[in-house]
């Protein structure tokens, strides 16, 4: 029996930073599986790095206590074509046109994350969950050059 | 690659002449940044003349790590010390592209170019 790669990992994951690496591993782990290049399966894993670490940092002011429910899920029929990632939070309500990336010039610590994300990946939206938090989904296609030679 | 990651990322520090060349280790995310600042500031404190941070044997670095070399090049440009770069991977050179930092900071190929 052929095994496919055709459902989605889900995850329920504490808001602790010390979780990140196991993030970035299975999320490095199914990107390879998917078929994407190294280059790009480590802009995948950089933008995901990059969003949990700002649901940790604002969504939940670093407070370890809160959940991250995340899928990651092959798109694509026979074969993937793309990985989509979600990842929901529960804190306070933001509004997705107020998370922009912040001007390069600018050189100072912090606020580049977003920049990242939008730059390494096809699609990018924020948008209010059902019942409270946030919910951001991010695509990436397996034939995308965006980002690539990037990570 | 294996790490432990309660450990400081900067694994050593050496004087080289009137310079301190750090070097650094392991992935540098949202779990260890604040211990990387920290470590990094610590240095500017001995009064190098300049700083040479060695990043070949850090395999992954987000936003989180590079905010903190952004802080330090802040303070090592208040303080009136040099800063360079070295050793960055692939993957870590690229988050400064992504980012345009590498057009910010000091980037060298080898130590000796870091240190002339």
């Amino acid at each position: 029996m052929k095994s496919v790669l055709n459902r989605p990992i889900v995850i329920h994951l504490p808001s602790s930073p010390s979780y990140l690496p196991v993030m970035r591993a299975t999320l490095g782990k199914l990107c390879e599986l998917v078929g994407f290049d190294r280059e790009t399966a480590g802009a995948v894993v950089l933008s995901m790095d990059e969003a949990l670490t700002n649901i940790i940092k604002h969504a939940y002011g670093g407070a370890e206590d809160g959940v991250i429910d995340i899928e990651l899920a092959p798109v694509g029929e026979p074969e993937p074509e793309a990985v989509k990632i979600s990842l929901r939070d529960y804190g306070p309500a933001v509004d997705p046109k107020k998370i922009k990336s912040r001007d390069l010039d600018d050189v100072r610590p912090g606020g580049l994350g977003v920049h990242i994300i939008k730059k390494c990946m096809d699609t990018v939206e924020y948008a209010p969950a059902d019942g409270g938090g946030t919910l951001l989904t991010m695509v990436k296609k397996l034939n995308s050059q965006k980002g690539k030679d990037k990570v | 690659m294996n790490q432990d990651s309660h450990s400081s990322p900067v694994q050593s520090e050496r004087w080289v002449g009137r310079a301190t060349v750090v070097e650094v280790a392991g992935d540098i995310d949202l779990h260890r940044s604040s211990q990387f600042q920290q470590s990094l500031l610590d240095v500017v404190d001995r009064n190098p003349e300049r700083i040479v941070v060695d990043l070949g044997g850090v395999g992954y670095m987000d936003s989180s790590g590079v905010a903190s070399l952004v802080k330090l090049l802040s303070r090592t440009r208040k303080t009136g010390v040099g800063l360079r770069l070295v050793g960055l991977t692939r993957r870590v050179q690229s988050v400064f592209e992504i980012t345009r930092l590498n057009t910010v900071f000091e980037i060298c190929q080898t130590e000796e170019e870091a240190l002339a």
